[in-house]
């Protein structure tokens, strides 16, 4: 009678190979450098957050119209609520702010029409483009309907910061096609221009051409021609992006393969035809990650207008902060704004990178 | 008669380089003109408001104190050395932002590929909250949130010589006496003795394959010659220590808040960007590299240093010069804190003074479009450098 051959069951792998304690031993003790790291992190990470959640929750106070509310040594975030509205709206008549809210729930609701598929994607574009600022710009400044007009020194907050974020990169873009397709043309007139253009822009700090916005213009205009300053910051902005706009856009032309070019030109397209039709639609979504990207640039820059007197989100924060009754909620306020700006930039920096992965369709030159 | 001039119209407008010949000469005539229309309205308005014009005002007494001064300067002097004084303090709050930035940016970089996890997920929240967050709200927070909440001369921190107070940061300040001559002459002398010595041993390795420390060796000749001169020299070196007196700190060298403030804020605003552009640069080379670097038998520092990093450091070169150029655009917001840098005191307090618009902007326009030009010249001549590697 054979023997059956059983062999025995496999003995289980070793502790500290397997599990949470394998997972510790590879990631943070794998060698005396990294217990060391692994130590001096912990060490940080005891420095930094113990006091910030003492300060910032447990002795903090939340509710309160005062300083003198805030009585338990930590954060008064009671200031952030009594100054909401100013941060949000800047110095907007407070009866007047649905005006803003509605905008912005219009603009939200046209853009969510995009989902649908029995929309006109054409038509609703321009709707966008072209009939929105219009509406919008009379619900913000009035004068019409029987609305109230408000002055636009009274704009502010974070309703400043995305109106010049907004406009900013939605008036740079045709710009920043045109100066593309100018620094790639053949023709040496038109590209010297847009070099110089170009480089000028992008060899000078945004705050010179900000200056330059509300100093300078007023003199290169005909006796008794003016624009608000609104207006005229708006432009400088305009012309920082659109050349910073030009060159990720150039990018994007680059990596069109010259093939491309040539099949558009065979097939007696013209150049404008072969632009609009062939090549700009490649090279745009090749680029939609880089323009994201200068829309991040262009939000956090827009802070500057506060040094050429304009009160955005941090310029409210910085005004609100050297209220005497309010003096030492410094921290408090630069926490607030920025927690709102590391949301905005961090949440569209993740969506530009979902938007890479998902147009990686093999375009890239290579 | 009509038919033939109609056609050879038609020819002429459907040619490609006509067209484009026209179109040029339409644009540089509206340029021309878009010129000429503003240069006289502001002619016009300059002579209508009573501006004057030219750079004259440059040798007239500025009667403004500048806060910073790194060469002597009074109210006295005139607007000409006061630009200078704010050019300086551009050139050296970018310099020294640049060195530190491309440190933190490095060691930070490093980290998130770190394979302790805590150290990569820390270096990970260290560059997307600071990359994320406006740089003069960064500023702001060191000057007004940090800065300004030291407390004052009279209870200032005190660590060893260094004293820390709501004035900025006191630290002995070396006075060099005579002789020191002696030493800075042994200093630059152990530098090129320590070039010719790697320059050797590079000649020698091609020649005969024999290795030779020479960077270690090097390092050894500097700290030997110079401490030698020292010696020699009698240590011709004084500090003079700050000292507390009853409500202030006097002596020493002063780093003022302001400085502090933008330094701090500019090198860790730039130093995340860096981090990235130094994971990526790493990232990018294959890791085959490193593999076949292994199998020829290099140690793990060597893979590193003569491997992965001259291949990474071509992919990282091109993006860290546009950081460097962003930082040293980025300085001019130390005007938002004071900080008397060329924006402050030539658009801010010159401007306001003399009212001359065209020639401050203008001017410090000139002088950030030079300042981009050298440090984007100096990078692409390293870039070349490193670039002949390639086969």
């Amino acid at each position: 009678m054979a023997i059956e051959f059983k062999p025995l069951p496999s003995l289980p792998p070793p502790v500290n190979s397997v599990g949470a304690v394998a997972w510790i031993r590879q990631n943070l003790l794998s060698s005396p450098l990294n217990i060391f790291l692994t130590l001096f992190s912990f060490y940080v990470l005891y420095l930094l957050i113990p006091p910030v959640v003492e300060w910032g929750i447990l002795t903090a106070t939340f509710d309160g119209a005062s300083k003198a509310a805030c009585t338990g040594g930590g954060a008064c975030w009671a200031f952030i609520g009594v100054y909401f509205d100013q941060f949000m709206y800047g110095l907007y008549p407070s009866e007047e702010t649905w005006r803003i809210n509605l905008a912005l729930i219009l603009l939200v609701i046209l853009i969510g029409t995009f989902a649908v598929k029995t929309v006109n994607k054409l038509y609703l574009s321009i709707g966008i483009i072209v009939v929105y600022p219009v509406i919008a710009y009379f619900l913000f400044a009035g004068g019409v309907f029987g609305l109230e007009v408000v002055e636009t020194s009274l704009w502010g907050g974070l309703f400043l910061t995305t109106l010049l974020g907004v406009v900013g990169i939605v008036a740079s873009f045709p710009l920043g096609v045109l100066l593309a397709l100018g620094r790639r043309s053949n023709m040496p007139i038109a590209k010297s221009v847009c070099i110089v253009f170009i480089e000028t822009i992008r060899a000078v700090p945004l705050i010179t051409i900000l200056f330059m916005a509300s100093v300078m213009i007023p003199l290169f205009l005909p006796e008794g021609m003016n624009f608000n300053k609104l207006l005229r910051v708006l432009i400088g902005i305009t012309l920082f992006s659109a050349a910073y706009m030009a060159e990720v856009i150039r990018g994007g032309l680059q990596a069109i393969p010259k093939g491309q070019y040539e099949a558009a030109d065979a097939m007696g397209l013209t150049y404008w035809q072969s632009m609009v039709l062939v090549i700009l639609p490649q090279a745009l979504k090749l680029v939609i990650p880089g323009i994201v990207n200068t829309f991040i640039g262009l939000f956090k820059d827009t802070t500057l207008v506060y040094i050429v007197g304009m009160f955005d989100l941090l310029g409210r924060i910085q005004a609100a902060t050297h209220d005497a009754s309010w003096l030492g909620t410094t921290i408090e306020g630069y926490a607030f704004a920025g927690f709102i700006y590391w949301a905005a930039c961090f949440g569209m920096s993740r969506y530009s990178m979902r938007i890479e992965r998902k147009l990686e369709t093999g375009h890239k030159r290579n | 008669m009509t038919d033939k001039t109609t056609s050879s119209n038609k020819s002429f407008l459907n040619d490609a380089g006509n067209r484009a010949l026209i179109f040029q000469v339409v644009l540089l005539a509206l340029v021309v003109f878009v010129g000429y229309y503003l240069f006289s309205n502001l002619q016009a308005n300059l002579a209508d408001q009573g501006i004057s014009t030219g750079f004259g005002f440059l040798n007239q007494p500025a009667g403004f104190p500048v806060l910073i001064h790194l060469i002597e300067y009074t109210e006295a002097d005139t607007y000409g050395r006061a630009f200078i004084v704010a050019l300086i303090n551009t050139v050296v709050i970018s310099l020294m932002g640049i060195v530190l930035a491309t440190v933190i940016g490095v060691v930070m970089g490093l980290a998130r590929l770190s394979n302790n996890w805590l150290v990569a997920r820390l270096a990970t929240v260290y560059v997307e909250t600071l990359r994320n967050i406006p740089l003069l709200l960064q500023m702001f927070f060191w000057y007004f949130a940090v800065l300004a909440t030291l407390p004052h001369p009279k209870n200032s921190i005190i660590f060893a010589d260094f004293f820390l107070n709501k004035r900025g940061i006191y630290s002995p300040n070396p006075i060099f006496q005579d002789g020191f001559g002696i030493v800075i002459a042994g200093f630059i002398l152990s530098i090129i003795a320590s070039i010719a010595l790697i320059v050797w041993a590079k000649k020698r390795q091609t020649r005969t394959g024999l290795w030779f420390p020479a960077y270690w060796s090097s390092l050894g000749v500097i700290v030997v010659i110079t401490f030698l001169a020292l010696v020699v020299s009698g240590f011709p070196i004084e500090f003079d220590l700050p000292q507390k007196s009853r409500f202030n700190v006097t002596g020493g060298m002063v780093l003022p808040p302001e400085f502090v403030a933008v330094l701090v804020a500019l090198s860790t605003y730039t130093g995340a960007f860096i981090a990235e552009i130094v994971r990526a640069g790493i990232l990018s080379v294959n890791w085959g590299q490193t593999e076949a670097a292994r199998s020829l038998g290099l140690k793990d520092s060597l893979t590193q240093r003569l491997i992965v990093l001259p291949q990474a450091l071509r992919v990282i070169i091109p993006p860290l010069t546009s950081q460097f150029l962003n930082l040293a655009k980025n300085s001019s917001l130390g005007a938002a804190i004071a900080y008397p840098e060329l924006v402050a005191v030539v658009m801010g307090t010159t401007l306001n003074q003399t009212g001359q618009a065209i020639e401050n902007i203008g001017l410090c326009m000139l002088v950030y479009g030079t300042l981009s030009l050298t440090i984007s010249m100096f990078m692409n001549w390293y870039n070349k450098k490193m670039s002949l590697m390639e086969r």
